[in-house]
Formats: structure tokens, sequence, C-alpha cells
């Protein structure tokens, strides 16, 4: 079993966040204690301290250890994203001004993203006009849709349920009116709708005005 | 002659005109200052109406066309008016020939003609919002496809920015060449002060950076007005390759910004702990590096473009290498305070406000240049509290210092300290109230460039909005106590309130017109002490 992409993202961010704040908690606490201690009216002399050839080769070489150590938490996961298994389920995912619409290999098209639970997900992404981007945050995970240009990324699926889908890149008047959902259902279910030959189906409530596209 | 300050002056032309066809690099900076404190006012009220508009979910005061139109603004005014030229333009003007020993910039008509291309460019902008389609509501990003189809104003406006640029040119050539040639007598490179240290890298990147960025934005106009199809995936173009070329200039950009902000920096702390610097070769020599490696990271704001894997990383790797350098100059700066005898006063205030800021910012910094963690946080409220931090607190924290530090030598003025530093706290808990909130929006999910959002993100955005009014209240007591110390009677004489060891704080207060009566011999470096001798 490869590694949860969710989990990496997340693992990811918390090293650098933890040693981003020992970094700030360092300085800060470090630079207040010199302004209390050394403060005019306690230390009226100042010495004549120019360097410290010693410190800035610490101070040079411990970050940059720390900073290759982050760099490869952040590739390491970075890869496992970007590289789809073989036998992923393909779904097409189109951006339009202002909706995503989703094609299924066997030619099913919806406005939602129905997915199986137990297979990995690969999408293609593209868009119609102008930029998107396709994000789903609980996922962690965006690519962006652009005119001309075919781009991927794949989760796993992990709980049932419906997430988010939202647009990343602005695109004009309606982008931030621009959700979908995905909805993560079990196999069965998912093999009940998917070979239901209807053109659309929509879990959407508000129908989107294609005609809006240009204002 | 040289008996006279520079304000009071009186050449071939006077009144307005004494001004407007000065050559003088210390009118020409005041110029600038003026001109800047009302376009940062504006983009700071654009920003106040976002803001406004984001306490509830949906429709406040505006609807999303307004909103989109309001960021741009507020973004292409905060950029391309106020951070970008803002220290270069106005101290670096200002300061730079007295700091160096010289009587003016190399090329003082160009650095006149530098202004007219400001204003106009300026005005330009501005006038883009009247007719055509309306004001611009691209981002100040300009990104293709969506640039080259919206209605919007866009052509005039690419052009303001276009001919900005060259101001920016011009002013970088002319620091360049002021700081290899007019150096005063016995100023080695290592006798230089910081600050234009911080100038002299920023140049270079203005002058070989901001001309691929005139072309993009030229091939934008070629390609809206002919549709030649460079950019326009319609027409065979490659939207890519727009970001790509934006963000070759745009992310050095970002350096423009910050070096001469560390300039200062590295300035006030040495002031105020009565000291000399620590650590000056290492803090000049990261100021080059920054600029170099800042060259070569422009990708790392396109990871989730599609560009190839093995490119974003190395994107993603010569990043985290580009922060360390900024990290040396963090860690000289504390230990500048080390056994120094500190005068708490506002500008060294300002700087410590700026250091938290700033850290915070350039931490948050390596969260984002990560690859893995970028995917998710890129394009959300993370990045916008991000490079809050990093510009405006940074360069903007240090915008106030810097008035304040060299008010009185530029106006023989003093401004009421008790209420600077008043406006300082008031200012920097806003800002936290304000922008910490969308570090955690981000990792939520909440997209940036937002008109309307999910319910379940409502209190952050609540807080974020309180924090506004805090902030802007900061502003506004730190802009008020500066006006009514300008507008004070009472000149003050002292050539050096603050104890200063640069040169500016042995010139007259105003400075006169040449700056000096005879070029000063420099016999030491720009820290060093009588009392440490």
């Amino acid at each position: 079993m490869r590694p949860n992409i969710v989990d990496q993202v997340d693992t990811t961010f918390f090293i650098i966040a933890g040693i981003s704040v020992f970094f700030l908690l360092l300085i800060g606490i470090i630079m207040v204690y010199f302004v209390i201690k050394y403060n005019k009216k306690r230390n009226p002399i100042p010495s004549n301290v120019t360097g410290n050839t010693k410190l800035e080769i610490l101070w040079t070489v411990i970050p940059t250890l720390l900073a290759l150590g982050m760099f490869f938490s952040g590739y390491a996961g970075f890869k496992n994203m970007r590289n789809a298994p073989e036998d992923s389920f393909t779904v097409k995912v189109i951006g339009r001004m202002w909706f995503w619409s989703f094609e299924y290999d066997n030619g099913k098209k919806s406005d939602t993203l129905y997915v199986p639970l137990s297979r990995p997900i690969k999408m293609e992404i593209t868009s119609m006009d102008v930029n998107h981007s396709f994000y789903i945050p609980s996922f962690r995970e965006k690519e962006d849709a652009i005119p001309g240009r075919k781009n991927y990324l794949w989760f796993q699926p992990t709980a049932l349920g419906s997430y988010n889908i939202e647009c990343a890149e602005y695109c004009g008047l309606n982008h931030s009116a621009m959700y979908s959902k995905v909805v993560v259902m079990p196999d069965k279910d998912f093999e009940k709708w998917y070979n239901t030959p209807n053109p659309v189906d929509s879990l959407n409530t508000q129908k989107k005005d294609s005609t809006l596209i240009n204002k | 002659m040289n008996e006279v300050s520079y304000l009071k002056y009186e050449g071939k032309h006077n009144g307005l005109a004494g001004w407007l066809l000065s050559t003088d690099h210390k009118r020409i900076g005041v110029m600038y200052l003026a001109a800047m404190i009302v376009f940062f006012l504006t983009a700071v009220v654009f920003g106040l109406l976002m803001k406004f508009e984001m306490l509830t979910p949906g429709r406040t005061i505006m609807g999303p066309q307004t909103y989109n139109t309001l960021f741009t603004l507020h973004g292409v005014m905060m950029i391309f008016l106020f951070i970008i030229p803002g220290l270069p333009a106005i101290f670096g003007n200002f300061f730079l020939p007295i700091m160096l020993g010289a009587k003016d910039v190399a090329f003082p008509r160009i650095n006149l003609l530098s202004w007219y291309f400001y204003i106009i460019g300026a005005l330009m902008i501005l006038a883009s919002l009247l007719f055509g389609g309306g004001p611009i509501d691209t981002g100040w990003t300009f990104y293709v496809p969506y640039s080259l189809r919206t209605g919007t104003n866009v052509t005039f406006a690419v052009f303001a920015a276009f001919v900005l640029g060259f101001s920016s040119i011009l002013t970088g050539l002319n620091f360049i060449t002021t700081i290899h040639r007019m150096r005063a007598p016995g100023m080695n490179w290592f006798r230089m002060p910081l600050f234009a240290w911080g100038l002299y890298a920023t140049a270079w990147i203005q002058l070989l950076a901001t001309p691929i960025l005139g072309i993009t934005l030229l091939l934008i106009m070629l390609e809206r007005i002919f549709g030649i199809g460079i950019f326009d995936p319609a027409l065979g173009g490659d939207p890519l390759l727009y970001q790509h070329m934006f963000w070759i200039y745009s992310h050095p950009a970002v350096y423009i910004m910050i070096l001469p902000a560390m300039g200062l920096v590295s300035e006030i702390i040495p002031t105020f702990s009565k000291k000399n610097i620590f650590g000056y070769g290492p803090i000049a020599m990261s100021s080059l590096a920054i600029a170099f490696v800042g060259y070569l990271v422009w990708g790392h704001h396109m990871f989730s473009t599609g560009i190839s894997d093995t490119s974003r990383a190395i994107f993603s790797l010569l990043t985290f290498l580009v922060a360390i350098p900024s990290g040396v100059k963090v860690f000289n700066w504390v230990a500048t305070l080390y056994k120094g005898s500190i005068d708490l006063r506002p500008p060294l205030l300002f700087v410590l406000i700026f250091i938290i800021l700033f850290s915070i910012g350039g931490l948050t910094g390596l969260v984002l240049g990560s690859l893995n963690t970028d995917i998710h946080l890129t394009d959300t409220y993370f990045v916008v509290a991000h490079f809050h931090y990093v510009m405006f607190g940074g360069m903007g924290t240090l915008f106030f210092a810097a008035l304040h530090y060299w008010f009185p030598k530029m106006f023989g003025k003093m401004y009421n300290e008790k209420i600077a530093a008043i406006g300082a706290w008031t200012f920097a808990i806003g800002f936290n109230v304000l922008y910490f909130p969308m570090f955690i929006l981000g990792y939520l999910g909440m997209p940036r460039r937002y008109y309307d959002y999910l319910p379940e993100f409502r209190n952050l955005h609540v807080i974020s909005t309180i924090g506004s009014w805090i902030m802007v209240t900061g502003i506004f007591i730190i802009v008020i106590n500066l006006l009514k110390g300008f507008l004070k009677k009472e000149m003050i004489t002292d050539i050096n309130p603050w104890g200063g060891t640069t040169l500016e704080w042995t010139v007259p207060t105003p400075p006169p017109v040449e700056n000096f009566d005879k070029i000063p011999v420099i016999t030491r470096g720009p820290y060093e002490r009588d009392e440490h001798k």
C-alpha cells in the first residue's frame, strides 16, 4: 500500500511548521532579551562586536541542512502525487466559465464527480476557455485546467462521502461560484450508476447558466 | 549658495516649477514621496473595502465585478506604484548620493525623467478606469487567456505598467552608475553603507529584469489589438509562456521590493544600538546572493500549472536555497543588538516589528516552496497571508521605519515619538489579526480572489476584517502624527538626532542643495564609532 497523499502533505506541513515555530521563537525571544538586557540604561557603553566567523558558518550550514531536509520531505510526497497507479480509473474533467463537467470512458457525462471507493482515480484536466484550477481541499490536491493542455492528478478515496471541488485559479465574474462535488460511493452503487445510461446526472440542485460565458 | 537648504533654494524656477523642474535628487525624492503616499493610501482604502465585503458570505456592500476590480486595482497600485518603486525612488534618491559623499546622482536629468515616467504611468492607470471597457478585472498578474478575453480596459492599463517600467529601469541605471562612479575618495566597496548595497543589488534587477516585463506586457497589447496568437491557445499560442515571462520579471521584483528594505534595517539597528553592524560582509554578500539566486526561482509560482515534474523539483530546491541568505541577514541583525546600548526609539521599534513579521512571512514561504504542500496551498488564502507578511510586513513596515528615521533630516521637523510608538503597536497588532487567520483559511481550503465563500469560513473572515480596522487605525495614527510634525512651525537644526554614523548625519538639517561644501574623505567603515576606540 502506498503512502496516503493527505497524510504526506500534512506531515510535511507539520515538519516545516514545527521548524518555523522553533526559529520564530528563537529569534523573537533572543531579540526581546537583547533589547531589555542591553538597554541603554542598563548598558550605557556599547561593546565593539563586529562579527564572528564561526557563528556565520553555523547559521549558514544548519539552515542549509534543514532546508534540504524540508525539500526532500516535500519532494517525496510530490513524487507520490505525480505517480498515478497503472490501474487508476480515469475521468476527464473540463473547466468552463463557471462550471466543471466530467466525462467517463464509457461516454457518461456528469456535472458531479462520482467515484468508487476502492479504485485510485486519475483526473485528466483541461479547460475550454480560460485558466481554471481543479482543487479538492480535502484531498490536498490541485492542478490547473489550462486550455490546450492536458494536466492530471490522482487520488485514492479513503472514505465514503462528498467533498468540495473548487476553482482555485481566478477566472472572472463567477470564479467564486465555480464549485462541484466529489461523491465517493460504495463500489456496487457506483457500478449501478456508471452503467445506467442517462446523459447528465446531477446532485447539484442549482442549475448553472452556461450562457453566462463572457459577460 | 551651499548655505541654503534644498527646501528653500531658489534658482531659475521658483515655487511649484522649482520642484517640478528640479533635478536635485532630494527634491525628486520628496516628489516621489508625495505621490506615493497618495497612491498607497488609495490602495489601502481599496483593501479596506475588500475586507468589508468579506464580512459576510455573498453580497455585503458590492457585487462580484466590483470586488474583482478592487482586488486588481489594490494589487496593481500597491505593487507597481508603491512597493516596487517605494524605497529606492524615495529614500534611495534622497539619501544614496549623500551616503556616498556625492553631490547628486550620476544622471540628474534622467532622474527627473524617471519621475515623469512614474507619474504618467500612474495617471494612465487611473485614466484606464474611466474609459474603454471600464476598470480592469484580471488580477495584478494579467494572466492570459482571461486578460485577452475580458472586455475591460486591459490594453491601456497594461500600457501604463509598461511606461512605469521605464521609470524603474532608468532609476536602476542611475543608481548603478552612481555607486560605481561617485563614491567619495576613500570609500571602497566595503566602506559603503549597507543601504547602498541593498540599492545596488536591487538596481541590477531593475535594469535586467524589468525589460522582460515590458516585452511581455507589449505582447499582451499586440495580442489584444491584432490577435497575433502568441499566448492565446485558440490561435495556437501558449498560456504558460505568458506565466513564465511574467514571473521571470515578477519574482525578482519581489527582491526589488525587499532588498533596499533589508539595507535599511542594517542602517537603523547599528544607529540605535550604538555599535557596529554584526557581519557586514555576510550581510552585503547575502544581498547579492539573493539578487542572483532570485532570478532562478520563478517556476515556484507555477507548481500547479503542469510544468514538468523535474523542473518543479529544481525550482523547489532553488527556492529553499534562496531562503538561506535571508536567514543569514536576520541572524546578523539580531546579533547586532548583542552588547549594544539600545535606545528603543520609533524607527527601531518599526524594525523590530519588521523582524517578527518578516520572519513569519519568510518561514511560511518554506511551506510554499515545498512541492507537495504548495500543491495544496497555492492559490489559497495561505499565499495571500504569506505575501502580505513578506511584502507589507516587510517593505511596508520598513517604509514607516524609513520615514521615522529620516524624517528629521529630510524636513528639519520632528514628530511626536510617543504617538509614533502607539501607532506602530496598533499597526502591528492589527496586522496580525488581519493576516494571521488567512493562513488557517488557506489550509482549510479557502481559494484566493473569491468574492463569495462557504459559511464555515465565516468566523475567520470576520476576525480578519476586524483586524483590518485595527491596522488601518494604526496607519491613520502614524500618518496624522507625521503630518502634524511636518506642519509644525519650529525647525530642528540638530544634524544628528539619533547618533547615526553614516554621511547623511554629517550634513546640515535639512541638507543644503549640493549636500557637501567639501567632498569628505572616507577613512573608516560606515558604522565605526569613536567611542569604540
